[in-house]
């Protein structure tokens, strides 16, 4: 009796010592993976590094204020014909530019589109801008700012009505159907 | 021929040529001056961009400026009632005497501009130095200034666009019309209209800063008979026509 008393004993101490061990394990890999969020369970937006070394402001201030930046510069370009380059969409676009398509837009990788697509923000500005870098504008071949090329993205935009191709062809099949069926009738 | 005299000759022939580049570099100096500014300088009213137009130097059937301004501006081409043309061809024909003209017609950039004061938004403005413009950031494309516009120089975009030229953003659902190439003036160039013009050797659009009494075209307007086209709804426009 006192040697399997013993054994329990024994072996609680060594079960405990192990599940203490393992939850320091998992602390120490908790911490050492919290600087580096991008592999935890919040999905964050990837986005491609510009070309040049730094941006004309710092990575925060441009986070928050590029818009007003551009807005600003917008004005002073349209109407006094202030084109200094810092602040100019010209200029961010000549180092943001992805060096896979040589456009900001297109995939969810792309620097404009990777933050606006993640935060749900619709961009206006190339609409009637061009995504691309001036010297290259038309070497490259044809781009559609908007609508990503099909290659790349993996859904099909050009659907209407937000219904999937064998969805339409079945609404139309069983509209199809009960025309015939009402002239048999 | 003596080696002095050769050697007297070759010293004339370099010190004029010096002279020739001093008496020159001054001339292009000013003329980068008085042309483009420097990119932190607002466009200022001392100066008013124009345009000069000989009919008489204008060839009839030829398309050049147009071809020219479509290129430089990303324009189909096209002349449908829903394609942009911000310049046209126009030949004249006066009946009685069966005397013909042609000529290039396009925003005549007035100094009061019926466009400007019908827009109810204020996207359609006069810029300091005599261009008139529309800021399509503001502009919501009622198509007032369409109908103000004596001179059927505006268009409206009906169709989406794609492939822009980088300088020139142009969409969908704004009025638009001829900048007078606003985005290389801006750098110290012509407009793409008058160096096509002059590419095809015909010279017959100058452009240039009618207050600079030294400029080409302030020289041209002080020598010859020209005429705005409707002079009289007063408008002022910055082109003038030679020859009409």
């Amino acid at each position: 009796m006192t040697n399997l008393a013993k054994l329990r004993s024994l072996l609680n101490w060594k079960w405990g010592a192990l599940i203490a061990a393992l939850l320091a394990i998992s602390a120490v890999s908790v911490a050492s993976s919290e600087p580096e969020s991008s592999s935890g369970r919040t999905p964050k937006p990837t986005i491609e590094a510009g070309k040049g070394e730094k941006c004309v402001e710092d990575t925060d201030y441009m986070r928050r204020n590029h818009m007003k930046l551009l807005m600003h510069q917008r004005d002073d370009t349209m109407h006094k014909g202030i084109r200094t380059k810092k602040y100019s969409l010209q200029n961010c676009i000549e180092c943001h530019a992805s060096k896979k398509n040589n456009s900001v837009l297109g995939s969810n990788e792309n620097f404009c589109q990777s933050c606006h697509s993640y935060a749900a923000v619709k961009i206006d500005c190339f609409e009637c801008h061009a995504t691309k870098p001036k010297a290259t504008v038309n070497a490259a071949g044809f781009f559609h700012p908007i609508i990503p090329p099909s290659s790349e993205g993996d859904v099909k935009v050009n659907d209407s009505h937000g219904l999937s191709f064998s969805m339409r062809q079945q609404m139309r099949g069983s509209v199809v159907d009960k025309n015939i069926a009402g002239a048999s009738k | 021929m003596s080696d002095v005299n050769q050697s007297r000759r070759e010293f004339l022939g370099k010190t004029a040529a010096a002279t020739a580049g001093l008496a020159i570099a001054p001339g292009v100096m000013l003329i980068d001056m008085a042309h483009g500014r420097a990119p932190e300088d607002a466009a200022s009213s001392s100066v008013r961009w124009g345009m000069l137009v000989d009919s008489n130097q204008c060839k009839p059937g030829c398309n050049d400026c147009v071809t020219g301004c479509n290129k430089e501006n990303g324009l189909s081409g096209g002349t449908s009632e829903t394609d942009s043309q911000w310049i046209r061809k126009v030949e004249l024909k006066d009946l009685r005497s069966g005397i013909t003209a042609s000529l290039p017609m396009m925003c005549q950039h007035c100094a009061e501009p019926p466009c400007v004061d019908v827009c109810p938004t204020g996207a359609s403005f006069k810029r300091a130095d005599g261009i008139v413009l529309v800021d399509k950031h503001i502009c919501i494309g009622c198509r007032y200034c369409v109908m103000a516009c004596p001179y059927k120089a505006r268009s409206f975009v009906h169709e989406e666009l794609t492939d822009q030229n980088p300088d020139v953003p142009r969409g969908k659902g704004v009025v638009e019309s001829c900048t007078m190439c606003v985005h290389r003036i801006d750098k110290g160039q012509n407009t793409a209209c008058a160096d096509a013009c002059s590419a095809a050797g015909h010279n017959a659009i100058i452009f240039g800063d009618l207050n600079d009494p030294n400029s080409e075209i302030a020289k041209r307007v002080a020598t010859y008979a020209t005429k705005q086209v409707r002079a009289d709804l007063g408008l002022n426009p910055g082109v003038r026509y030679q020859g009409i």
